[in-house]
């Protein structure tokens, strides 16, 4: 079974509420959503985020967009305002997540 | 059919936008945002300096490049750009249209209620608490470092100023989807309680309210291939009585609207898909069906709503200390280890100079400012790093003796170094935002339309 990084399957957008992050994961064609759905789970993508993500993750289905959506919590060094970060608003946690690599049938 | 224009997607967007979306085609309603949460305590601080002040002064001067059209077309015009003086910005407003000879031509309406910055004491011993949505901590924990407290008003007062005839409607707070919302629901008739149709026009104002990011602008699928961003055509509404409507943009304007890029924009900011919480409406996001309707233009149907909650959103902004962030750039070789270097001996120094903060975050632009530990192991020939030091702290003293011990580091600290000429960098006051609910009974919207 082939391997491959999201960014070939997927798109993505990402933005922040606070010191959560949210990222939209979209399937590039209708087929790929399974592929999503199935293997990436929240447990991945909180592992995937170590070291940027404190908090849990929680991860909502959307299939009508083919997509689903994750809260990273405790993400953003405070959030807005109050965070040092260069990406204070996570804008850029959309393409970090499309480094994760899947198993295509 | 009525056509509605955003043009302005933040406080910061384009100021060209709201023109171009005026002069190049057909819109019945021009809709702005100018209100970022930071927008609040700045225009407070503005307005305690000077009573006629604390609104966008953008708005008025775009208002007074566009007045022949709006007069000529009947173009109703919707900004938040009240801020927290709405009736300053009235009366800003009514001067502009006096001066370019358009008096009489239009109606003013103000809808104003929001702002309960003069309240929280009295709220609050009445017993509610507007706890933190994300810490739980109740807001009498910052009450008295408050700089701004807003609640966010829904779509019905405006609509209700369209229903007394206001042809420019300016707002206090008001939810960006209900700016977009309010001329359906006037226009249309739309009851209070008609839970589907309410969704539908808050979904299309979700899809508009971050201007250009719905037709092309970072849109991450197929990105090199959008054409002409250097044009780009800000999004439209074209919103039917039954709810559907087509988000397209003017004929002959850059960018580019497909099914797969208004995605990206349904998932901004997204957090329960199906209980989208504003003022007017809970919309359920995956009960949206989209199809492409021939060339820019993406069709939205079967979006369905439940009950609005009895609460308002609540944003108050308050004083939470101090940060300052300095950085220097690093030119190969070993730029990644020189920087590294740096930050070492500088954490040093501030250690010695017995500096206590709440945060120090060291980042290196170029290896993985973005993504962090995802970014991997930087390669050895980078051609450059920046370094980017920041620190965080109550007590400002601390935060403003670390800006000192930026610039020496070119002298004493590892070579090939630049990127320093822009002098010590600056100690900034941290607004933060305490998020809360209040209850809708304890708000008052309040609504005012004048003749000019």
């Amino acid at each position: 079974m082939p391997r491959v990084k999201l960014v070939d399957i997927a798109h993505a957008r990402s933005g922040d509420k606070g010191d959560t992050a949210n990222v939209g994961l979209i399937a590039r064609r209708p087929e790929y959503y399974a592929i999503l759905r199935d293997q990436v789970t929240a447990a991945r993508v909180k592992e995937h985020f170590r070291g940027i993500c404190r908090g849990n993750v929680e991860r909502f289905e959307v299939p009508n967009l083919g997509a689903l959506n994750f809260l990273l919590h405790e993400s953003l060094d405070g959030g807005g305002t109050v965070s040092l970060k260069t990406d204070a608003q996570g804008k850029t946690y959309s393409s970090a997540l499309l480094r994760m690599e899947v198993d295509v049938p | 059919m009525i056509r509605i224009a955003n043009g302005q997607g933040f406080w910061g967007d384009s100021v060209e936008a709201p023109v171009e979306q005026v002069k190049r085609g057909p819109i019945d309603y021009l809709t702005l945002d100018y209100l970022a949460e930071v927008t609040m305590s700045i225009m407070q601080k503005q307005r305690s300096r000077d009573p006629r002040l604390g609104y966008a002064r953008d708005f008025v001067e775009m208002l007074g490049r566009v007045l022949p059209e709006l007069a000529a077309r009947n173009i109703k015009v919707i900004a938040n750009a009240g801020g927290v003086n709405p009736e300053a910005c009235r009366a800003a407003v009514e001067d502009i249209i006096r001066k370019n000879g358009f008096a009489g031509r239009f109606k003013i309406g103000v809808v104003a209620g929001d702002d309960i910055m003069g309240r929280l004491n009295e709220f609050i011993s009445a017993g509610m608490e507007m706890k933190n949505l994300d810490t739980g901590a109740p807001l009498s924990s910052v009450v008295n470092r408050v700089q701004s407290a807003n609640v966010y008003l829904g779509a019905a007062p405006v609509a209700a100023a369209l229903g007394q005839g206001a042809t420019i409607v300016i707002t206090g707070r008001v939810t960006d989807t209900g700016v977009a919302l309010a001329p359906m629901i006037h226009e249309f008739g739309w009851a209070a309680d008609d839970w589907d149709r309410l969704a539908a026009g808050t979904v299309a104002g979700h899809t508009v309210e971050c201007g250009a990011q719905s037709t092309g602008g970072n849109c991450l699928i197929d990105w090199e291939s959008i054409p002409n961003l250097a044009d780009v055509g800000y999004p439209i509404i074209e919103a039917n009585p039954d709810g559907t409507f087509v988000i397209t943009k003017h004929a002959g304007t850059g960018g580019r609207v497909t099914v797969a890029g208004v995605k990206e924009q349904l998932v901004y900011e997204m957090g329960d898909p199906k209980s989208y919480i504003t003022p007017d409406v809970v919309a359920d996001f995956t009960t949206i069906h989209l199809e492409q309707d021939g060339e820019n233009r993406v069709r939205f149907s079967g979006i369905r709503g439940r009950p609005a909650t009895e609460f308002y959103k609540v944003s108050v902004s308050y004083s939470a200390g101090f940060k300052a962030v300095g950085s220097l750039v690093y030119a190969w070789p070993d730029a990644y280890r020189k920087a590294e270097n740096a930050a070492r001996i500088l954490r040093e120094r501030l250690d010695r100079l017995g500096l206590r903060f709440d945060a120090v975050l060291i980042e290196f632009v170029g290896a993985n400012a973005c993504h962090g530990p995802l970014a991997g192991t930087p390669p050895a020939d980078l051609a450059e790093v920046g370094l980017r030091f920041g620190v965080r702290s109550e007590n400002k003293a601390h935060v403003e003796r670390f800006t000192k011990e930026i610039a020496p580091l070119v002298l004493n600290g590892p070579p090939t170094v630049t990127g320093f000429a822009g002098g010590r960098p600056k100690v900034e006051e941290i607004v933060a935002y305490w998020p809360a609910l209040i209850p809708k009974s304890a708000v008052q919207p309040k609504i005012s339309v004048t003749e000019t």
